[in-house]
């Protein structure tokens, strides 16, 4: 891999990034026989923008009290964070090859410190924004400055403890927390507009009391900027929606609600990384 | 048992800054003093149990110390994969307490009863289920399970039931506690059941029937080696819960019992018939239906001798 170096900092070239960590990803699905690609695939830019340029973190001291926090509530997406905790130097990129390999560490939704980095198990949706609520509660109650990030899925928000945190956090002017909503238009079997009643969804987390903003899940830049200024000096929480792209990165997965179950065989690994300019 | 938990409660927070209180819209004028002096670890998570559970999990992830508290049945089985997943799979040191436990709140219904919430948080892997017998038992608890590292469950009662210990007895999570010596019948109550358990154990002494009493206060952990030597050494091991037959304190030692060579004892468990209330009627009324009064406790032991 080329600017193996520059993925441990704030590198300029995020999108080529991002498009290696696809690339990992597909490669991780299909060795696993994994899925949820679909879902992995389009909420890396997010990722890859909160962990070059947001988070306040240091992979040398992953445990260290006055980290940002990161939360990938939509646990499914499992892949996608262990590829970019790994691209980020939290621990050794090999790793990645053991996803979800008998007795390994990295199964296909995180288990509890199941590798430096991780803050919490998910993988049961409806359960990160509760938590990360949590995490900024104690940030205020021990004064330590921190912010919690939670990235939740469209079709996450059909839980109720969504919305229950979701009440919550205001109330309490909590102020140092974000849900990032990777808003890809799907989920596991329809259209998540039409399973319930979802739009207008940045309208909802407005009217639950906070700052709702709606951004292009795929502008790297955009999602940096955005997510950069939580707090957002409203006094209330920030809620992230990123229009996204479900199978972002690869024409033939693109908004095709198959690529959530389906692994790809070898030919369709090779297209893919061919499509990403790896191959 | 509530007023003696809100003022240990009281107490504790003096001791350890880090414990955090979260309420789930109960309670009212309960946690007066606590909120006067710890207006900054009081949260009234609202009618809104799932989130609460998780809220204390992510302050226990960042080294707080929360104490859950609100109805038994909305405290658990509302809101237990919440539980399965943020405080027992991630191991935190979380204490939920739940009031109303079993019967105490009969006259509100079966929806304010909570007869499984013992059955469905002891077969979750680090939980401590801890069901005090007594206020003293319940200050005794808190204090326990404030210094383990993992979540427990503490099962109150309800305000103003017979207090059985004179002060504190020692304690020890999964350890029960001998509250009344004998040699032919041991009587195993947890929680609430403990006064009757003691008037059933009297109801049986009157009848020449020597009974040991003991409180069962942790159903998991759960204290194998008082089953061992009780099994061995009496004629009849009853269990006392008011909480369903299936799955309880008494299916516990069932499932113990079931795993090992036949044993002196036999077994007699006493706990809810597995069905709704659905008649009107207050705590007293509801343990008669279930057969959960000290002469129907007595009866039953006398059965089986």
């Amino acid at each position: 891999m080329q600017n193996a170096k520059s993925d441990r900092g704030d590198t300029p070239d995020l999108e080529g990034l991002a498009r290696r960590i696809r690339g990992k990803i597909i490669e991780m699905s299909h060795k696993a026989g994994a899925p949820h690609l679909g879902s992995s695939l389009s909420c890396v830019d997010i990722l890859v923008a909160a962990y070059w340029g947001v988070l306040k973190i240091n992979p040398e001291n992953p445990r260290d009290p006055e980290r940002d926090r990161f939360i990938l509530s939509k646990g499914h997406a499992a892949s996608a964070l262990y590829a970019v905790l790994a691209h980020r130097g939290f621990f050794p990129r090999d790793l990645l090859d053991t996803f979800g390999e008998n007795g390994g560490s990295l199964p296909e939704h995180p288990s509890p410190g199941c590798v430096p980095g991780l803050e919490a198990a998910t993988g049961s949706l409806g359960h990160g924004l509760p938590l990360g609520v949590g995490m900024a509660l104690a940030s205020r109650i021990e004064k330590r400055p921190y912010r919690v990030f939670a990235l939740l899925s469209d079709g996450e928000c059909n839980e109720g403890s969504v919305w229950e945190a979701a009440l919550f956090a205001p109330a309490h002017s909590l102020e140092n927390i974000a849900a990032i909503i990777d808003y890809n238009k799907w989920q596991a079997t329809g259209r998540s507009d039409e399973v319930t009643a979802l739009a207008p969804l940045s309208r909802k987390w407005e009217s639950f009391g906070w700052s709702a903003y709606e951004v292009d899940g795929h502008d790297i830049h955009a999602l940096k900027a955005r997510l950069g200024e939580v707090p957002d000096g409203s006094g209330r929480p920030v809620a992230v929606i990123a229009h996204t792209v479900k199978g972002k990165g690869v024409s033939f997965m693109e908004d095709d609600n198959n690529w959530h179950y389906r692994i790809p065989n070898e030919d369709e690994l090779k297209a893919a990384l061919r499509e990403l300019a790896l191959l | 048992m509530r007023n003696a938990f809100a003022d240990e409660l009281t107490r504790l927070a003096g001791e350890e800054e880090r414990l955090v209180l979260l309420s789930g819209d109960i309670g009212n004028r309960l946690f007066d003093k606590y909120k006067q002096k710890f207006s900054n670890r009081f949260f009234n998570c609202g009618v809104a149990e799932a989130n609460m559970v998780g809220v204390a999990a992510g302050l226990a992830l960042c080294g707080l110390r929360p104490v859950t508290y609100t109805i038994a049945s909305f405290a658990t089985i509302r809101c237990l994969e919440q539980i399965k997943i943020d405080l027992s799979y991630h191991n935190v040191p979380v204490i939920i307490v739940g009031v109303g436990g079993g019967l105490s709140y009969a006259e509100n219904g079966a929806t304010h009863q909570s007869c499984e919430d013992i059955s469905c948080l002891r077969v979750l892997p680090n939980m401590a289920v801890i069901c005090p017998g007594d206020a003293w038992e319940v200050r005794s608890a808190l204090r326990a399970a404030l210094k383990r590292n993992g979540p427990s469950y503490i099962r109150l009662g309800k305000r103003g039931e017979p207090v059985v210990h004179k002060d504190a007895p020692p304690f020890v999570i999964g350890k029960g506690i001998i509250v009344k010596e004998g040699t032919e019948v041991c009587l195993l109550s947890t929680g609430n059941m403990l006064p009757n358990a003691v008037e059933a154990a009297r109801g049986l002494e009157e009848r020449g029937v020597s009974t040991r009493v003991v409180s069962l206060h942790t159903v998991s952990p759960m204290d194998e080696e008082l089953l061992a030597h009780a099994f061995s050494n009496f004629r009849v091991v009853a269990t006392i819960e008011e909480q369903s037959l299936l799955g309880g304190m008494g299916g516990s030692v069932a499932e113990w019992l079931a795993d090992r060579k036949p044993q002196k004892a036999c077994l007699c468990r006493i706990g809810a018939k597995n069905e709704f209330l659905h008649e009107a009627g207050g705590q007293e009324h509801a343990r008669k239906i279930h057969g959960l009064t000290p002469e129907r406790i007595a009866e039953k032991v006398v059965q089986k001798l």
